[in-house]
């Protein structure tokens, strides 16, 4: 086993774009569940809505790239609006349910044949990061032993990460923020203090899809390709582990989150073909040791729950009194 | 109001306003000379009950009122009702002249009608402070738009942080500032409540039985505060159990059962109603009976009250055969 390679592609994990993708829709469902409480089990729903909307305007409208991010973030915000107006003013259940509903049904209108001129059906929509890589300032060469199009990506998906952080950060700690808190923590008391929490609550589930939109195209741009198989409900519950490992509500908590999920699976991935690789492990072959990895997943988050239910970054003041 | 009517309250001290409250006689439903809330004919039913069936009520303003009834009578549903918690099946309300008909809880509140909950809300996982900022009005960064710039809104955090101590500290609890509201014990959430409540500066506090689980040297210095807020020009409305603490504040008293509105009056008066001893208080609500001097003073009552003589002669008199059965059961 060749552990300096094991090691290189776990650290390569820790910054790639898909990453900086997993933080952003997970640092939006922190402010959805984390700060308001609102149940958003439909995460992977805005992602694609994000990736579709940039997708299928860059392609179908030949829209530049800040037109379609534009498009993009406006369809996840109509989108928020469709779950938010029925839903929002029922009891926090009733979302959580609505939202796992609409995920689904936005990947089964892109999976649909009829529209396959425009969404590309099951096989997706494809070569529409032109525009995107258009605009990379770093001429050819490489950076840190990536070429100048991965590191573009990561400088652009990366630096999003941050200044999503840091506006989160600065809503948070606003009195704006105190009153999201406050919804999370009984609605009514915050109604009878003359605030109006469904107002409040269809902004912060605006500014956590936005968040989700914006981590669908960076998902998406490095790959080249949007498929609607990447937007399972399976997403959605990779980003709940995200959330939940680095702690809820917290602003750094979903992006060290992400990066220990993806570092771990890059580990095990790799440990477990090295092992059997070198035949140490013979009742196991590469398919099921990349099934296996997603078990593990699993069993981590149970523990995580069991043992340090506040996450990494958590307050374990905070859930005392839970 | 008129212009005339202002000036006249305007040279009034509250506290010692003795002003007949009602116009005319003290009947249930009874006019008052200043009411800052109407309800008229509103009802609510659940099922086939009638929750709430109020022909017709006003509460009078600058005045401490108190709502009381026996256990579902209908007192917290009205409560709902008239902030925009509940929605009636018919009737019009009305909050200074503003009808209330279909207007949500939120701008309710932001009218200056503001309450607390019988079962007590405060945000547990905020700290005390934050939850007593949170009951502040007028904060600019509540708005998603200021949020983001604290030049905004730092200066009225100030004012509204200086306002939080003054409460705190009058309703002692500026120890606890910045512990979590979920570390406060059932008494200190209710005055938590209360506190946070008075953020908004409201001109109607509705109280839900603001003394439950509160101890009796601290509620002795709440009935002060309840007091101080009439000073402050406010209004009160609360429902409590405790009978004492109804007859030191309140100045009107407005009875409930099975949801109607069945007397009216100051205190001293409406706890001599008949109506309001059979339905709520019992014949000898005066009598402590936890202790000896209370059971004869019972005994006496009882024996002047023919109804309550029946069979033997011995009949009503506890102390004599009760005394002699507790020795046998030691």
């Amino acid at each position: 086993m060749d552990f300096g390679f094991i090691l290189s592609s776990a650290l390569g994990e820790l910054f790639s774009p898909t990453t900086a993708a997993y933080a952003l829709a997970a640092l939006g469902l922190a402010v959805h569940f984390g700060y308001s409480g609102l149940l958003n089990f439909g995460q992977a729903g805005f992602m694609a809505v994000g990736a579709y909307g940039f997708a299928i305007s860059t392609l179908s409208f030949d829209a530049p790239f800040f037109l379609a991010l534009l498009i993009a973030v406006l369809c996840s915000v109509i989108f928020a609006f469709i779950l938010g107006i029925p839903t929002l003013r029922l009891r926090a259940d009733y979302l959580a349910i609505v939202t796992i509903a609409a995920a689904e049904i936005v990947r089964y209108v892109v999976t649909t044949n009829q529209l396959t001129s425009v969404t590309g059906s099951a096989n997706g929509l494809a070569a529409f990061e032109g525009t995107f890589y258009s605009m990379n300032p770093f001429p050819e060469g490489s950076y840190m032993g990536m070429n100048n199009r991965d590191f573009f990506i990561r400088v652009v998906g990366w630096g999003l990460v941050i200044v999503c952080c840091v506006l989160v950060w600065l809503l948070m700690r606003s009195p704006w923020g105190r009153v999201l808190k406050g919804i999370r923590e009984d609605e009514n008391a915050v109604r009878s203090l003359g605030k109006n929490v469904y107002a409040y609550k269809m902004q912060a589930l605006i500014i956590g899809g936005v968040l989700g939109a914006l981590a669908g195209m960076i998902f998406t741009l490095p790959r080249g390709a949007v498929q609607p198989s990447n937007y399972g409900t399976e997403l959605t519950f990779f980003l709940w582990t995200c959330l939940l490992l680095g702690g809820m509500a917290t602003v750094l908590g979903p992006v060290i989150g992400a990066m220990i999920f993806w570092v771990v699976l890059s580990l095990t991935q790799s440990l477990l073909y090295g092992l059997i690789e070198s035949g140490v492990v013979t009742w196991l072959t590469t398919v099921q040791a990349g099934q296996l990895r997603y078990i593990l997943v699993g069993v981590a988050l149970m523990l995580l729950m069991i043992f340090r239910p506040q996450g990494v970054f958590g307050n374990k003041k905070e859930l005392a009194f839970a | 109001m008129s212009e005339t009517n202002e000036r006249n309250t305007e040279n009034i001290d509250y506290m010692t306003d003795s002003r007949p409250i009602a116009v005319g006689e003290n009947t249930p439903g009874c006019k008052k000379r200043d009411p800052i809330v109407v309800a008229e004919d509103v009802t609510r039913s659940f099922g086939g009950i009638n929750a709430v069936d109020v022909e017709y009520l006003e509460i009078p303003r600058h005045k401490i009122t108190a709502l009381i009834g026996p256990n579902g009578a209908g007192k917290t549903t009205l409560f709902n009702l008239l902030t925009g918690f509940d929605t009636p099946n018919s009737g019009k309300w009305q909050f200074e002249g503003n009808s209330l008909a279909g207007v949500s809880s939120y701008k309710v509140a932001r009218m200056g009608m503001v309450r607390t909950f019988q079962l007590t809300k405060v945000m547990g996982k905020l700290t005390v402070m934050e939850n007593m900022r949170l009951g502040a009005a007028d904060q600019p960064g509540e708005r998603l738009s200021k949020a983001l710039f604290k030049g905004m809104w730092g200066s009225r955090e100030k004012e509204i942080t200086a306002q939080a101590n003054v409460l705190l500290e009058k309703f002692k609890l500026d120890a606890k500032k910045d512990d979590y509201a979920a570390s406060l014990s059932g008494g200190q959430r209710k005055l938590l409540e209360m506190a946070r409540s008075l953020m908004v500066r409201p001109k109607l506090v509705m109280l839900d039985e603001p003394m439950a689980g509160v101890n009796p040297a601290l509620t002795q210095s709440l009935l002060d505060h309840i007091k101080n807020l009439k000073a402050e020009g406010m209004t009160v409305l609360f429902v409590e159990h405790d009978m004492n603490m109804v007859r030191h504040i309140a100045d009107w008293v407005v009875v409930m059962a099975e949801g109607k509105v069945v007397a009216e009056g100051p205190p001293g008066e409406v706890m001599k109603n008949p109506a309001v001893i059979d339905a709520y208080l019992g014949a000898h609500h005066d009598v402590d009976l936890g202790d000896a001097e209370g059971i004869k003073e019972l005994e006496a009552e009882l024996e002047a009250d023919e109804e309550s003589v029946v069979g033997t002669e011995d009949a009503g008199i506890l102390s004599e055969i009760e005394e002699p059965k507790k020795e046998d059961g030691r």
